[in-house]
């Protein structure tokens, strides 16, 4: 079972590699990549060097080009493309039809991955994928029970990826529009889930409220933790009762189901992150290194020790963390 | 044909329930559709399998009836797949062997690819004309543009576009703006979704969602999350440079049939559109929207589809 590694630039890639990833994800620093956030990503020389250091070290390295072109901007995705082939990565991970086609044809040789973003949700979407463009891995939503995904890899063509760690999408990914819906801008299109440029921290009445473009996201006592204004995690009312109607939040934690996981064949674990700090990543991947690591020696008694767990809630978002889809009660 | 001429060459679509109603709502909804000037009626449960009001053999025959009243019918696949039975179904529909299916995920793409033309839905991602032109390749003949992208857009599209290929856009209705494995209407009411009873037949227009300032924002339906307020384009039908071929009218338990005359009055040129606006307007109490189709926020009012 691989263990994949985000690196928003060159430290977090070192801390990856430095910590047990057995392959790195990055992106281009422009639109064409789900974290297209500034000063984040990787520009021709830092890919280089990180290419470099990562094969030196036996990792390998995919390139995230995830985000949908429109027309009159998809010669950028084409260049992301040709870009990412020239320097030799190890594998692209696509999204959008008419960017796998072009990448099927341009570069056969090339390893192609299907992003989350692609929202494939069974083996007959996984399917259409493998047959039409080569591709030989699926990485998959956040919305499949344990059973649903040991189902999934059954019938799958291709191995199957599935997230481990990190932020939790509790939409489909790649077809949620809450982000562009409140600010035009949203993961498809521009490659981020509610932009920075839209939120605003202010104080009333001694609260501290979080906007997003205007729409109050949630509201605060002062002396409380104002997260972030993700739409998913905000705090809203319906019927009568105010509170977090779609998710606290809260991170994916999949250490409890590591075994069912590895026995039921997942291909590689995703940790969520491009965004996070050098620091993140290495302590992230230090713990999932370790925790696959003696799931795969002794399945059968692997339990989750109780320094990684406690590590991993640390750095998560609200400071908790779920299963998330993965067990059907959370559905 | 890519482009129409003149605005009274749109065609009036009316989309799948995207609501839990009873068989009995189901079968009055429809018989009022029987008679009304929509052109294509999309059928089918596209939200969420346990809804079950119909069962297939109930869909078919409101499909053939819809069909002999003269309507072109389509019949409309689940958004989000998650387990085999549910793949079981829509393999069932795409095989059903007299009716074109709306494909709203890449599964029902796989099983019909090469074997029978399908109209790519909103969900299936189609954002440029390479995906467009691969899908054609494989079957597609009418595509509905995704529900975030704009007018120009489109237009970018339309240069690059096969010919004989429809474009369909979603111009009346809550915006679907995402699906999940969750749901919020059970999670409303402090259960999961395997012991959810169905509570969604309670809300035929779906569960409104508002602000800690009660401003009304989203619309919780099920697995799926709407916007509140609603999406309208009936000034395109007004604009002789509209280049749509077909426009969606997405159903809601009240006035729907109302609202389908109003746009047929505007195409046929006897109704402005700036006239709609006081008989629409009760029927979006939080405001009408048409953010996306102007490059904009999706909640955003722009082109006079009269703010809230």
């Amino acid at each position: 079972m691989e263990l994949v590694c985000p690196a928003g630039n060159l430290p977090s890639l070192k801390a990856a590699v430095d910590n047990g990833a057995d392959a790195v994800y990055i992106g281009f620093r422009n639109e064409t990549n789900a974290r297209h956030f500034a000063g984040l990503n990787f520009d021709s020389k830092q890919i280089t060097q990180g290419l470099d250091y990562a094969h030196s070290h036996g990792v390998k390295v995919y390139v995230a080009i995830n985000t949908y072109p429109q027309p009159g901007n998809f010669a950028k995705w084409e260049g992301a493309v040709d870009q990412a082939a020239e320097y030799g990565v190890d594998a692209l991970i696509l999204a959008d039809i008419g960017v796998m086609d072009y990448a099927a044809e341009n570069w056969p040789e090339l390893r192609l991955h299907l992003s989350v973003q692609g929202s494939a949700t069974s083996h007959e979407a996984v399917r259409f994928y493998a047959e039409q463009f080569g591709v030989k891995r699926a990485v998959v939503p956040r919305v499949l029970s344990v059973k649903q995904v040991a189902a999934l890899v059954d019938n799958s063509p291709i191995p199957i990826e599935v997230f481990g760690f990190g932020s939790l999408c509790v939409m489909v990914e790649g077809r949620c529009y809450l982000s562009s819906y409140v600010t035009g801008q949203g993961p498809n299109t521009f490659g981020a889930c509610s932009p920075a440029s839209f939120v605003r921290w202010t104080e009333a009445d001694s609260k501290l409220e979080t906007r997003l473009n205007g729409v109050l996201i949630d509201r605060v006592n002062k002396d409380e933790n104002a997260g972030y204004p993700t739409i998913c995690k905000g705090r809203f009312r319906v019927n009568d009762k105010t509170g977090y109607a779609i998710e606290e939040p809260t991170s994916l934690n999949t250490l409890p189901i590591l075994p069912d996981l590895l026995r039921i064949g997942v291909a590689a674990i995703k940790i969520e992150g491009r965004q996070r700090s050098p620091a993140y990543v290495a302590k992230v991947t230090r713990v999932l290194r370790a925790a696959i690591d003696s799931c795969v020696r002794d399945p059968d008694n692997f339990l989750p020790d109780q320094a990684w767990l406690s590590e991993l809630t640390s750095l998560s978002e609200g400071v908790q963390t779920t299963l998330g889809a993965y067990q059907r009660e959370w559905q | 044909m890519s482009a129409a001429s003149t605005s009274a060459r749109v065609r009036l679509s009316l989309g799948p329930i995207q609501y839990h109603w009873s068989k009995e709502t189901m079968l009055d909804f429809y018989r009022t559709i029987e008679s009304s000037p929509v052109d294509i009626v999309y059928l089918g449960e596209t939200v969420c399998s346990k809804r079950r009001s119909f069962r297939h053999q109930d869909w078919i025959e409101v499909a053939e009836r819809l069909q002999a009243a003269g309507k072109e019918v389509v019949l409309s696949t689940l958004a989000l797949l998650e387990a085999d039975s549910e793949l079981g179904y829509v393999r069932k529909l795409c095989s059903n062997g007299k009716f074109t299916i709306e494909a709203n995920d890449m599964s029902a793409v796989q099983m019909l690819a090469g074997k029978a033309h399908f109209i790519g839905g909103a969900s299936l991602n189609i954002y440029n004309p390479g995906t467009l032109n691969k899908l054609v390749g494989l079957g597609m003949t009418r595509w509905v543009l995704p529900v975030e992208l704009s007018k120009s857009v489109l237009a970018g599209f339309q240069k690059e576009m096969p010919a004989g290929i429809e474009s369909e856009v979603f111009g009346w209705g809550r915006l679907p703006l995402a699906y999940s494995a969750r749901c919020y209407t059970a999670r409303a009411h402090e259960v999961s979704k395997d012991d959810c009873a169905n509570c969604c037949i309670d809300y035929p227009d779906g569960l409104m969602l508002s602000t800690r300032e009660d401003k009304g924002f989203l619309v919780i339906n099920g697995i799926q999350t709407q916007s509140a307020r609603v999406h309208s384009l009936v000034h395109e039908l007004n604009d002789p440079a509209t280049e749509l071929d077909i426009l969606r009218i997405s159903p809601q338990s009240t006035h729907t049939d109302r609202v389908i005359s109003l746009f047929d009055q505007v195409r046929a040129g006897t109704l402005e559109a700036t006239e709609t606006s006081h008989e629409l307007e009760p029927f979006a109490p939080v405001g009408l929207c048409d953010g996306y189709w102007h490059d904009a926020a999706g909640m955003a009012a722009c082109g006079g589809a009269g703010g809230p």
